[in-house]
């Protein structure tokens, strides 16, 4: 197992990593590093733990108490895991997309304003209207919303929604953005401009994206893992996992041999 | 006789249950490939042998039941010399009752002269007409058998029968309660309209002057009727005083159950909450009337409330918002719990704090659940009775001061309804007129409140 690095650009980096449900252990030993200018995706069958992974990134897995998680994860160089580090603040600076789209019960404006109102983000209400537009343009939904930014989020369709989601997750400015199968409850012209977007945000944001579809992390990543039964078994250019696998299991994944 | 004649028929109906159900079983047990497929399973054959048997037998007895008391009766009267009868049918009910109650040992001799004398006559016209019943449901029982069991064969639809009355026996239980409802509300609705063809409605409703015992015999002041100092009292000790107690603790303890408690804590925490709502209101009642209400009384006075009384607004609302605190937490513990993990975990990937989490995303989402079980509540705190009557005192103010004694719509119920009642009196009759309005608010209070959650649950869905 190698890691390809660019260390001027690495934004987190995970070394011997082990996690634990009660006894089970769901993740073994897995190093990676997630650099600024890549999309980094994360494939394998269902179960593998690339999801419980991803968790960790942020410490989302903190919500389930039989969750422990061992080794080292660092974002520019500091443990995430070690006492100084304030979860809440970690998860300002790494943020999250989940699987199913999940806008709060409130109007689209109020979404995105959530975050910067609770991080003081913004000082007035036309600063607030600002970072909104921002957020929704970079999201690519402003043109859809704009006229209605008092209407409830949960009244979009599921697509808006999940990109309503990525606009709220932009709007607290955060410096890496995970994302848990961002579109597997989405139909594909949904899909399509998810990836679209997961493009643009690519430089601006270190983006880790969770995918058990291996057309699309051939599509929006550059690099990729490849996890089975909770063991990193490869890791690398997207287009050497896809095209030149060196793991005989990564080949038989990525042809459709299991999974 | 009559008690015979019960065990028997349902004696008979097990016999036929066990013979249709043994002549069903034949028909599957020696069966050959041409006959007939059996449609309704043993049982249902039984079933069916034994509903013939009971149903129409038990419809007689009570036909009987309803019949033969008047035709002893007459037997009775008509074998006294015409002069001799009493004319007055509540003599003659009285009259009745005392040979009845001789015949039946349960007195020695009556009042009235004629009683004794009449003893024997009873007593062969009752042996005649229970005979004469008797024999019939019997009979009844018996053809009502034969028939069901001729019916008993292979292509018979036993189980459709069977079934169908099933049916309807479930259809009239769950109907029981409603049914029982609708039968309360005619009857206050009945009462208050006697109550209001004395007392102007208007003055009943928006008056502010309450002493109905101040009215006794034909000498009404209908003026003693103004019901709004019971329904300001109403209002603030169930709806004020109780919920300002219920709400922050219910929901705060609503809170810390659904999303601080460690489960070990919630397992044993939550039970004994839910168990507080099983204590009778009456040992609340005493626990306000003893313990909480002096001790504010004398803490008012220390502060120079003089008219702070040892009944008061206070005492008794204070207690009921406790009572309600399970109630208030359980609703909003079922709200916040059904709000879904996805909108938490939204909210703390994007930073915010578990308490801004709570404040700014789950109360909100789970509001509509709270309101409405605040409104469930509410509604029984108004109607709740033995707290106030124990606590709350009886003098009608239109009062702001927690300390003073104020009275409610439950307590003036008990007031009116016990001692002395008069039904022809408005005294008695407000009662009635009050317990309408009760009836009506809390029936209001609890249609909005189901609408509300029932909105919010589909919500999610």
């Amino acid at each position: 197992m190698t890691n390809t690095q660019d260390t001027s650009t690495l934004k987190m980096t995970a070394r011997n990593v082990d996690i634990f449900y009660g006894d089970k252990q769901a993740i073994k030993n897995v190093s990676i590093d997630v650099s600024m200018e890549h999309v980094t995706a994360f494939i394998g069958p269902s179960g593998c733990g690339k999801s419980t992974f991803l968790r960790t990134l942020n410490r989302m897995n903190d919500t389930i108490s039989s969750a422990r998680v061992t080794g080292d994860i660092r974002l520019d160089g500091e443990d995430i895991y070690s006492s100084s580090m304030d979860v809440v603040q970690l998860r300002a600076r790494v943020g999250m997309v989940f699987q199913k789209p999940n806008p709060f019960p409130k109007s689209i404006y109020e979404n995105i304003a959530y975050g910067p109102r609770i991080h003081g983000l913004a000082t007035g209400k036309s600063e607030m209207d600002q970072i909104v537009e921002k957020s929704l343009k970079r999201a690519g939904l402003w043109e859809e919303v704009k006229d209605r930014l008092q209407d409830s989020g949960t009244a979009l369709s599921g697509g808006q929604q999940q990109r309503l989601c990525i606009a709220r997750a932009i709007a607290v400015d955060p410096e890496v953005i995970l994302m848990d199968e961002p579109s597997s409850a989405l139909d594909p012209i949904a899909t399509a401009k998810i990836e679209e977007l997961i493009h643009e945000l690519r430089g601006r944001y270190a983006i880790v994206i969770v995918t058990h579809n291996m057309q699309q992390a051939a599509r929006v990543s550059q690099r990729t893992a490849f996890f089975h039964l909770g063991t990193l078994v490869e890791y690398g250019e997207t287009s050497d996992i896809f095209t030149n696998p060196r793991e005989e299991k990564t080949k038989d994944y990525i042809t459709g041999r299991y999974g | 006789m009559i008690q015979i004649a019960i065990f028997l028929v349902i004696g008979l109906a097990l016999v036929g249950f066990a013979v249709g159900r043994g002549r069903a079983t034949a028909f599957s047990v020696g069966r050959t490939a041409a006959a007939v497929r059996p449609h309704s399973r043993p049982n249902h054959h039984g079933a069916h042998v034994l509903l013939w048997t009971l149903v129409p037998a038990l419809l007689l007895l009570l036909l009987s039941s309803a019949l033969v008391p008047p035709l002893v009766n007459d037997a009775v009267l008509s074998s006294l010399p015409a002069a001799q009868r009493p004319q007055n049918p509540m003599d003659r009910a009285a009259l009745l009752d005392e040979v009845r109650s001789i015949a039946a040992g349960e007195s020695s001799g009556g009042f009235i002269a004629a009683s004794n004398s009449l003893v024997p006559a009873y007593k062969v016209a009752s042996a005649k007409f229970n005979g004469i019943a008797t024999g019939l449901i019997l009979l009844v029982a018996v053809i009502g058998g034969l028939f069901g069991f001729s019916r008993v064969r292979p292509d018979f639809r036993a189980r459709t029968k069977v079934e169908r009355l099933t049916m309807t026996v479930l259809l009239l239980a769950s109907l029981i309660a409603i049914l029982t409802t609708i039968g309360i509300v005619g009857s206050l609705l009945f009462e208050s309209m006697r109550f209001f063809s004395m007392v102007s409605p208007l003055s009943f409703l928006f008056g502010t002057h309450w002493s109905p015992q101040a009215s006794t015999g034909a000498a009404v002041d209908v003026t003693a009727f103004g019901a709004i100092p019971l329904f300001w009292g109403t209002v603030f000790i169930g709806a004020i005083i109780a919920m300002l107690v219920a709400i922050p603790f219910g929901l705060m303890s609503a809170i810390y159950l659904t999303q601080y408690a460690d489960p070990r804590v919630r397992t044993w925490l939550k039970p004994t909450l839910e168990l507080l709502a099983g204590v009778p209101t009456v040992v609340y009642g005493y626990f306000a009337a003893l313990t909480i209400a002096p001790p504010l009384r004398d803490f008012a006075v220390s502060i120079g409330i003089s008219s702070a009384s040892s009944e008061s607004a206070l005492a008794a609302g204070l207690v009921m918002g406790v009572m309600i605190i399970p109630f208030v937490s359980s609703m909003a513990d079922d709200s916040i719990a059904a709000v879904p993990q996805a909108m938490r975990d939204g909210s703390l990937a994007m930073g915010a704090t578990p308490s801004e989490t709570i404040k700014r995303v789950l109360v909100p989402a789970a509001l509509p659940g709270i309101v409405g079980g605040v409104l469930l509540a509410v509604s029984r705190a108004i109607g709740e009775t033995m707290i106030v009557v124990m606590a709350a005192g009886l003098a009608a103010n239109l009062t702001l001061n927690p300390f003073a004694s104020v009275t409610t719509v439950t307590t003036q119920i008990v007031q009116l309804m016990t001692g002395d009642t008069e039904f022809d009196s408005p005294k008695t009759l407000a009662a009635f007129a009050l317990g309408l309005v009760l009836f009506l608010v809390t029936l209001a209070l609890n249609i909005i409140a189901l609408r509300v959650v029932k909105k919010y649950r589909e919500a999610y869905d």
